[in-house]
């Protein structure tokens, strides 16, 4: 008898349990045709976006739905996802270096029909982020994202070190110029050496943070400020995929023997596997003259009650001698092509690309493309880091898009890694390294390479 | 009358009513056997789906040229191409020297310190239970946790460790970087490595140490055996076969460490602590070599397993003695 009161009542617990899966499972079922996953990184400006939402939920009666990553894992966690032609995401803000492998292995909708039919113009964007952020490939007419966040890499000062009247002497009296943000690399080393190990408020200071992290991107996104501004390319503009002089030129062993000057000079002890959190952190915590960082961040910083404000200033990043250029960051929102509801998706980013919702955009903390806000007369006046974030991103220049970029990447980062941080080797040796790790990734992806 | 019953017996004369009756139940229903393969079944059936149909899936595409970032290229079968690719590359001999010197060091090391933790809580005295739990807690952390905190506390401006040394030795706590010299990096694996897991081998050595029987120590008293001649020839005989299980377990995990080393070092400065492992998931899951890695995986397994089993036959040889 007990046995069968057992059976009766689990019967009663399924059947109860698998109708209230029905009325919930149903529900949900229900409002997943109006409900949206957006994914994107963790960090400032995607809080902005969650704001931004909110009126196009209002507008549509879409719900939006956020998967945010932390940097250190958005490239493994996302590429992941396209990879396995997952549905976790509708819309993706993916990296400008991710266009290549997503067009080429369709995890992207192409946008050119799309975007004819809503009368989206590219030439309304600025183009540094239509090349990085959409097209593939480069320079070609074909569309994958619609550029979401601008981005590059720029610089921030303590403004009020700076304008201290008995450091401005002092640096006067060393250098014999005024202390001022730098406009050159050589200037930016001279400023930092000047205030490295400097007791500022009774504390120690030091004079630049500059990225040197391992494991994903950071050493290489910092570098590339340096090289690029001393003759470093990817490849020969007239030769694709020619990189043997381009590459390990010898101005770009410089650049890469300067970046690691700069390192062992003027840098905090311990940044040794140092991104873009640790900069903050080194900058907020008044442990640092000057911070490489991205743009992205700015606003934060601006309003930090520490050391924003009046306290803070930002420059372009320095020129070398043989270019200005900065790195680009940033990227492109694209519809992913696995999801079940892209035409929600679509309908996200022909309400993105209205110039109101850019400009909200960016006053929200945000980066728009979009020249009718950028270009507007009092853009640079509308934040105290604008003028220099227009001035980047006219200069910028973005690392390889290519589909096997995640390998070119990775070896640069062991390659820069090893001569920067672990003392291996010569800035030669470490290029020349780097030269036949790329040559031997591009035969296997089935490119003709030139030696010469 | 003793009848074996067999599944197939229809009739059995002069067996009793209940047994006749289990009898025709099996006849009608299953066979042993058959009951058997049952309960076997989803057991096996999970082994294959889990663990086999991966591993020969693997197999298969170790001979490709699969890599998941360009899967719209066509698939091409390499031969031995990816395992000659890994065994004539000097980064990965590089790799897996990185990868047998943290696992001797740290292995070795725990074992130290796991023997002689043992050693010590084996003694009865006050706060015995109080001070084996606090000894256990590093071994009942995450991985990730203990690389987390540790990398805060080797930070060389705010972590305390540098402190500690600098209050030893003089040296300024911000000169040196636990993890981010090149001198320095692989003893700092090898030293969390072991703060987690020297509990672990003290724990199965505690099993050895309390497995020996009292009387052998008495008869040694009686004999008038020192504390030190005492240690030699019963203790640490009597805890080899469990020291050694101690290494299998460490060694093979080590092998494959991951989580911790990662996190903490990235396997940086440079390549310096790069083990085999870290090298095997930037492959496989960041540069999505997957023809390549899969390679790299069949070489590690095959260096584990067989290494695994000369050590397992040593043991079994010990055991014997």
């Amino acid at each position: 008898m007990r046995t069968f009161n057992w059976l009766r009542s689990s019967a009663a617990t399924t059947v109860l349990g698998t109708a209230l899966l029905g009325i919930f499972g149903g529900g949900e079922a229900a409002a997943q045709g109006k409900q949206l996953t957006l994914c994107w990184a963790a960090w400032d400006p995607a809080n902005a976006l969650v704001e931004l939402g909110k009126d196009f939920t209002k507008q549509s009666g879409i719900e939006m739905k956020y998967e945010f990553v932390p940097w250190t894992s958005y490239a493994d966690r996302f590429l992941n996802e396209l990879n396995s032609h997952g549905k976790l995401c509708d819309l993706i803000i993916g990296d400008s270096q991710w266009i290549g492998g997503a067009a080429e292995n369709k995890w992207y909708v192409k946008l050119n029909d799309f975007f004819d039919k809503e009368k989206i113009s590219m030439d309304d964007f600025v183009p540094a982020t239509v090349v990085g952020y959409s097209q593939w490939p480069k320079n070609s007419p074909n569309y994958w994202a619609l550029p979401a966040m601008a981005d590059a890499v720029g610089w921030t000062y303590r403004k009020d070190w700076f304008s201290r009247p008995e450091i401005q002497s002092a640096f006067k009296a060393k250098y014999g110029r005024d202390l001022a943000p730098p406009k050159t690399y050589d200037e930016l080393k001279q400023i930092a050496e000047f205030f490295q190990g400097r007791e500022i408020d009774g504390k120690k200071v030091y004079g630049a943070y500059i990225f040197t992290e391992r494991g994903s991107e950071g050493i290489t996104m910092g570098v590339t400020n340096v090289l690029y501004n001393y003759g470093f390319g990817y490849d020969n503009p007239k030769r694709p995929y020619q990189m043997q002089g381009v590459v390990n030129s010898p101005e770009a062993a410089k650049g890469l023997e300067f970046y690691k000057e700069l390192y062992k000079c003027c840098t905090a002890p311990g940044m040794t596997n140092a991104y873009m959190q640790e900069g903050l952190d080194a900058f907020k915590s008044g442990q640092v003259a000057m911070q490489m960082n991205w743009f992205a961040f700015f606003p934060g910083l601006y309003k930090d009650p520490n050391v924003g404000g009046d306290r803070i200033g930002f420059f372009v990043n320095p020129a070398g001698p043989n270019g200005h250029f900065t790195q680009l960051g940033g990227q492109g929102i694209s519809v992913v092509a696995t999801s079940d509801r892209k035409d929600d998706a679509l309908a996200y980013i022909k309400w993105f690309a209205q110039p109101a919702v850019q400009q909200k955009w960016w006053q929200l903390g945000g980066y728009s493309a979009l020249k009718a806000v950028v270009d507007a007369p009092d853009f640079p006046k509308s934040a105290a880091f604008a003028p220099q974030f227009l001035e980047s991103m006219g200069i910028v220049k973005d690392f390889w898009a290519e589909p096997s970029y995640a390998q070119l990447l990775l070896d640069m980062q062991k390659r820069v890694h090893d001569y920067v941080v672990a003392d291996k080797g010569t800035a030669q040796q470490a290029l020349d390294l780097l030269v036949k790790d790329w040559t031997k990734v591009f035969k296997e992806q089935g490119k003709q390479v030139a030696s010469q | 009358m003793t009848t074996i019953l067999q599944p197939d017996d229809a009739i059995i004369p002069g067996v009793s009513e209940p047994a006749k009756s289990r009898a025709t139940r099996r006849v009608r229903g299953l066979s042993d056997r058959t009951i058997a393969w049952l309960f076997v079944a989803p057991t096996i059936a999970l082994l294959l789906v889990i663990n086999i149909f991966p591993l020969a899936w693997m197999i298969r595409l170790s001979f490709t040229s699969l890599n998941l970032s360009m899967s719209y290229l066509p698939l091409r079968f390499v031969g031995l191409d990816n395992f000659t690719d890994i065994l004539t590359d000097e980064d990965v001999w590089f790799r897996l020297q990185t990868t047998a010197q943290f696992v001797i060091w740290s292995v070795a090391l725990q074992v130290v310190v796991g023997f002689g933790l043992a050693l010590l809580i084996n003694r009865q005295f006050r706060g015995h239970s109080f001070w084996t739990t606090i000894i256990l807690l590093p071994m009942m952390l995450s991985p990730a946790v203990v690389g987390n905190f540790w990398t805060l506390l080797l930070q060389p401006q705010i972590g305390p460790f540098n402190y500690l040394i600098s209050l030893f030795t003089g040296v300024p706590p911000s000169s040196f970087s636990m993890t981010g010299q090149v001198s320095l990096a692989p003893w700092t694996i090898v030293l969390v490595d072991t703060w987690m897991w020297a509990p672990y081998v003290m724990l199965i050595c505690l099993a050895g140490l309390r497995s020996i029987p009292d009387y052998i120590y008495e008869a040694a008293e009686v004999d008038r055996a020192s504390a030190w001649r005492q240690f030699w020839s019963i203790t640490l005989p009597m805890t080899v076969p469990f020291l050694m299980l101690a290494v299998l377990f460490r060694a093979i995990e080590n092998f494959k460490m991951f989580d911790m080393v990662n996190l903490l070092t990235s396997g940086g400065p440079g390549s310096t602590t790069e083990l085999v492992s870290i090298t095997l998931k930037r492959a496989a899951f960041e540069k999505w070599r997957t023809g390549y890695s899969s390679a790299l995986a069949i070489i590690l397994f095959v260096t584990v397993f067989g290494a695994a089993n000369v050590y397992v036959k040593a043991l079994n040889k010990v055991k014997q003695r």
